[in-house]
């Protein structure tokens, strides 16, 4: 009786628990092993048949091609600075607005709210148009600053609604307790406030970093060869003849693994800010 | 948390306010603005100085004589509604596992995460690669299991294009929705299920009395999200296979976004703003619910 039972709960993990976690992992991993193996393989196994799925030769050429010249490292920079910007731009003032609707009671506060609230509705491809011609006339086109304030265009309503559901979480009696002890409100934002809200903070900054890191859409207007960001880089391996496949994978595998790096330390607190703001607004 | 009373006039909020509202009415309000404008103009970069009022008639254009935009409205629908509709679904039932408590369970919940982080040009272009017709591994793994005899080039074939994105957009939405379920999942009081354990509930019973209604609010702010980012989207089908083959994959955005590249601006930006009204049909309930709950 005893032994049946133990081989029931076995069953019951096996196919409760192992196989379907076994069974997401590799449909959601799957495609980034197949990325790097292809980026490590040379040619003729690339293009074999029937496919190799372990490469019987492992061989770094592609990426020498790819630093090399493609100048990859380039659009990497390009990127960095534009992700760099946009992350630091939108914290701050998003913020400020933040704190604002969260902690003050003013006129006009329920209808400014939702006018950040809708700013998430309005499609990218609705602000690309006039934002094109707009910045021709201002000389902005295929400047990272232009780019930047592109991305502010979601970056920050976004991140108003975010950063509101970590400040719910701060309770005001800590604000309170320095109000009366003599303390300003710029003090006690600056020295109570914000100390405890900055993991919050940056756990937001890494998802806008992550935002403009891949953005493509906005990016394949806004930009020439010399400012390019990855994405748009990455689109160009798209040649009359096919995909170079091998330089695709290389690339992606170089630009996938800083955002992940960057999220891994960031999801918890970045999930408790989401859900936060979803139970509420 | 309640904001503070309202005791006397302060000026604070307006300032704390003001370079975010700065920022946003030069990148938002202006550029709408400028884009319903544009919108009733022929405006054609192409032809600099043919620039003229045309009232309404971008808008009769699209809607009685574009071959292509109600094909692509009715694409639209297809990719929001089985790609969120999937993404929720399997986001679901992933959540559902990792609320268990087992060892590593850490590492696979950040693990399942990384399509979320992958930009959708890589989504589209690594995705083009696994459907390739000689050198797939989807269709390799479909032969080896004996459910194919050839290699099908899905991305180029009218009928299993559409599908084959969609299955993209999946993989990329589910890590998302399992992340935001999760954490609704853990908010929820065990002792709600022990005592339907009590009273017999089975696993439906406690799915639809006790989870689903928990996670309500959550589950609704997701959704919405995912609807909005899914219609916007661009870049996964854009380098999947441009709309084709022969507009098969050609939703709104996408179709928008072509006409804008080829600089047809007043044209674009009357199919933007229709589509912009469709987005705020499904965004209204969101905004609502936000004012509701503000109370």
């Amino acid at each position: 009786m005893k032994q049946h039972h133990t081989v029931k709960s076995v069953c019951k993990t096996f196919f409760g628990l192992v196989l379907p976690v076994a069974a997401f992992l590799i449909f959601l991993l799957f495609p980034f092993y197949w990325m790097f193996v292809t980026s490590v393989k040379p040619n003729a196994e690339i293009y074999a048949n029937p496919l190799i799925y372990w490469p019987r030769e492992f061989t770094w050429a592609t990426y020498e091609k790819l630093f090399g010249y493609f100048d990859f490292l380039k659009y990497m920079k390009n990127s960095l600075i534009v992700a760099v910007c946009t992350m630091i731009l939108s914290l701050f003032v998003s913020t400020l607005a933040a704190y604002a609707f969260s902690r003050y009671n003013f006129p006009g506060r329920k209808v400014l709210m939702a006018v950040f609230l809708s700013n998430n509705m309005f499609p990218t491809v609705l602000l690309m148009i006039p934002l094109y011609s707009i910045m021709r006339q201002l000389g902005l086109l295929y400047t990272p600053g232009g780019l930047v304030l592109a991305y502010t265009t979601f970056t920050i309503p976004f991140s108003v609604w975010l950063i509101q559901g970590f400040i719910r979480d701060v309770p005001f009696s800590l604000e309170e307790a320095a109000l009366v002890d003599g303390c300003n409100r710029v003090r006690a934002f600056l020295k109570i406030f914000l100390p405890v809200l900055t993991p919050c903070l940056l756990a937001a900054g890494v998802y806008m970093f992550m935002q403009a890191w891949n953005e493509y859409t906005l990016a394949s207007m806004f930009t020439n060869p010399a400012t390019r960001t990855i994405p748009v880089a990455l689109n160009s391996l798209i040649g009359q003849l096919g995909v170079e496949w091998d330089m695709l994978c290389a690339g992606g595998t170089v630009s996938v693994i800083p955002v992940c790096v960057m999220f891994f330390f960031a999801q918890k607190r970045l999930v408790a800010g989401l859900t936060a703001g979803a139970v509420k607004g | 948390m309640k904001p503070m009373p309202r005791k006397k006039f302060e000026i604070w909020p307006y300032l704390l306010l003001a370079p975010a509202l700065i920022i946003m009415v030069g990148v938002v309000f202006v550029p709408v603005v400028e884009a319903i404008i544009m919108s009733f103009k022929f405006y054609d970069m192409r032809y600099p100085n043919k620039t003229e009022f045309l009232g309404l008639s971008n808008y009769i254009e699209i809607l009685t004589k574009d071959p292509q935009f109600w094909p692509s409205f009715g694409r639209t629908l297809l990719w929001v509604l089985f790609g969120v509709g999937f993404q929720f679904l399997f986001g679901f039932i992933l959540a559902l596992i990792l609320n268990r408590e087992f060892r590593g369970r850490g590492v696979v919940r950040a693990l399942s995460m990384v399509p979320w982080v992958t930009p959708g040009v890589l989504i589209g272009l690594v995705w083009r690669w696994l459907y390739d017709g000689d050198y797939g591994v989807v269709n390799d793994l479909l032969i080896r299991m004996g459910i194919l005899e050839d290699g099908i080039p899905f991305l180029s074939r009218m009928e299993t294009a559409l599908p084959a994105t969609i299955v993209s957009v999946v993989w990329q939405g589910i890590p998302f929705f399992a992340l935001m379920l999760l954490a609704a999942l853990q908010g929820v009081s065990p002792d709600m299920y022990e005592a339907a354990d009590i009273d017999g509930a089975n696993f439906f019973q406690k799915l639809f009395r006790i989870t689903l209604p928990s996670i309500k609010n959550t589950l609704f702010v997701t959704l919405l999200l995912r609807v909005i980012w899914v219609m916007n989207s661009v870049d996964i089908i854009q380098n999947m296979t441009a709309g084709g083959p022969a507009y098969a994959t050609q939703t709104l955005s996408v179709y928008v976004y072509q006409k804008a590249h080829v600089l047809n601006l007043g044209y674009a930006s009357a199919m933007a703003v229709l589509m912009t009204l469709l987005m705020l049909m499904a965004a209204v309930p969101y905004l609502r619910s936000t004012f509701k709950n503000d109370q």
